[in-house]
């Protein structure tokens, strides 16, 4: 109980602290926003469909990229900048239980992936007219991908924030290898279009999955041939995010530390 | 592990304490006992092992060996409910929150059972018209502060202060020292580290200098080190010149100057040892100022 009221009062600061800092919040919501203006302005007259189909095909595409953004890329450059300038060392100070404080990380980065979602699903739908699904069904699957595929990224990112010795090492540590994977999984150049060794990289890691699964939300049913594994593959996108949540959870468990290496 | 035992006895109580980094002694057999209500300050050159003195007390490092009691427990197993009865001012400032002061303590006062209302936090800490102000608008001053009231929100029953007035103007040091003295007027004890002597004399009922890992003295600011019965320098001007005389008897020297003056001694001072000449011998440096050096 008591690390439930904790976790939920950690939560509510972070969240609220996170929305006063204007350049996290460009980051993380703004840069998958302008992306699918864009995207669905200027490749639109390709799609079948139009600037609906094409919307179709980016707003899950850049949901996934957005759902990671707002727990890999956030958790892992925030976390190693608390650990940077001792915040973390603090928190060990108080009677707050560890736990409490990774349900706060966990509770701030659903309400994120919520509203990313929300956000980019709403732009979609509104500007280009793309069609919402009718069937529950689908609407289930993107709650799953979402749950499991945020899950997956928010404990790589605790794991990753661990990696960089400074809080100015993490940005790079973070933002490369994010971008390489965004190109790898298909965000930025459709999965046809990629290499198939790039693609395999790709499908070594947990955002290719997320994107594929979230299109099948979206998309009809007849785009599923365009896939790489040509079909949705929706076993394969659950098994993938929950070995990832499990190996997360592990590395998190063998690098976390609260304090870093120049503080003793 | 009962976490309530030391509600008798003494609030910190240290007895051989030894930790080595790599072979190196940090602290090398170290005594230390506070009883409650009491401020003692911790001093010494960098690396004489007061940070680790202090890490291990509040459970950050493990011992090497020796016996260690804070509140009557095992600091490196306590848990949270011995982390809520101290408090911890550290001496590194951290990147301040965007929030309002208010809410943050509001939000801390939350991980604690019995805690301060955030307002009498920070009318204690001089802050209560502050409250709306985000954090990071504060002065550098006002945030220490408002680390202090972090520190307070708890209701500690020990309060560590890692050198808490660093970057203070001499007005606020002394505003802060009236708040830590009425602090320990309400039971509360305090672990003072600090470089200032002036803030040990005004605030420590008992000093412990270490040196190398070991305690090179002990006792009240006014008689540390010898300090009341060391050798005065009595000094005046005569004839144009400054005159010194080291002293056992400074009363005497005084009275013989003033019959001989057949009144006021042009230029007189009676100089004991300040506490800052007494701690630099004690760790092995020469002040250079006063003392031996007249002779």
């Amino acid at each position: 109980m008591t690390v439930l009221r904790l976790g939920a009062s950690r939560a509510v600061l972070e969240l609220r602290e996170y929305f006063r800092e204007g350049l996290q919040v460009v980051f993380t919501f703004a840069l998958p926003f302008l992306l699918l203006l864009l995207f669905t302005t200027v490749f639109g007259q390709g799609f079948e469909g139009g600037s609906a189909g094409a919307a179709a095909y980016y707003v899950p595409t850049l949901t996934a990229m957005g759902l990671m953004a707002v727990s890999f890329q956030n958790l892992g450059t925030a976390i190693a900048a608390e650990r940077g300038d001792g915040t973390l060392r603090r928190l060990r100070g108080l009677p707050l239980p560890a736990a409490a404080y990774f349900t706060g990380k966990a509770g701030m980065v659903l309400v994120l992936a919520v509203l990313q979602a929300a956000l980019l699903v709403g732009t979609g739908a509104a500007a280009f007219g793309m069609d919402l699904p009718s069937d529950p069904r689908r609407w289930l699957d993107l709650a799953w991908i979402l749950l499991l595929g945020t899950t997956a990224c928010t404990l790589l990112g605790i794991a990753v924030s661990s990696a960089a010795r400074t809080a100015r090492a993490a940005q790079a540590v973070v933002a490369l290898p994010f971008l390489l994977l965004q190109f790898a999984s298909g965000v930025f150049v459709p999965v046809q279009a990629l290499p198939p060794w790039l693609l395999n990289v790709g499908a070594a890691f947990p955002l290719r999955w997320m994107a594929q699964g979230l299109r099948s939300v979206f998309l009809p049913e007849s785009a599923a041939a365009a896939e790489a594994g040509g079909s949705w593959q929706l076993g394969t996108v659950a098994l993938v995010l929950a070995a990832w949540c499990a190996g997360g959870l592990v590395l998190c468990l063998l690098t976390f530390r609260w304090k870093s290496t120049t503080q003793g | 592990m009962t976490e309530t035992e030391g509600t008798e006895g003494p609030v910190i109580d240290v007895r051989g304490l030894r930790k080595a980094y790599g072979g190196a002694p940090a602290v090398d057999g170290v005594d230390l006992g506070v009883e409650r209500g009491r401020i003692t300050a911790l001093l010494g050159p960098n690396g004489a092992g007061k940070s680790t003195t202090v890490e291990i007390l509040e459970g950050f490092r493990t011992p090497d060996a020796g016996h260690v009691r804070v509140l009557g427990a095992d600091p490196s197993r306590a848990g949270r409910a011995w982390r809520a009865r101290i408090g911890i001012v550290w001496q590194e400032p951290v990147e301040p929150s965007p929030l309002p002061v208010r809410d943050l303590l509001r939000h801390f006062a939350g991980y604690f059972p019995d805690p301060l209302h955030p307002d009498e936090a920070l009318e204690l800490v001089g802050l209560a018209d502050r409250a709306r102000s985000g954090a990071r608008a504060l002065s550098g001053g006002q945030r220490r502060r408002l680390d202090v009231a972090v520190g307070l929100i708890g209701r500690p029953e020990l309060l560590f202060l890692d050198e808490p007035t660093t970057g203070f103007d001499p007005a606020s040091r002394r505003r802060f020292w009236a708040m830590v003295r009425s602090l320990a007027g309400g039971g509360t004890t305090v672990l003072l580290t600090t470089h200032y002597l002036e803030e040990a004399e005004a605030l420590a009922d008992e000093v412990v200098v270490l040196r190398s890992g070991t305690v090179a003295a002990r006792g009240d600011a006014a008689t540390l080190g010898g300090r009341r019965t060391a050798r005065a320098t009595v000094s005046w001007t005569e004839d144009g010149a400054a005159r010194r005389v080291p002293t056992d008897e400074p009363t005497r020297t005084v009275a013989e100057l003033a019959a001989r003056f057949g009144g006021e001694v042009p230029g007189l001072s009676v100089h004991r040892p300040t506490l800052e000449e007494v701690y630099l011998s004690l760790i092995g440096e020469e002040s250079g100022e006063h003392g031996e050096a007249a002779e």
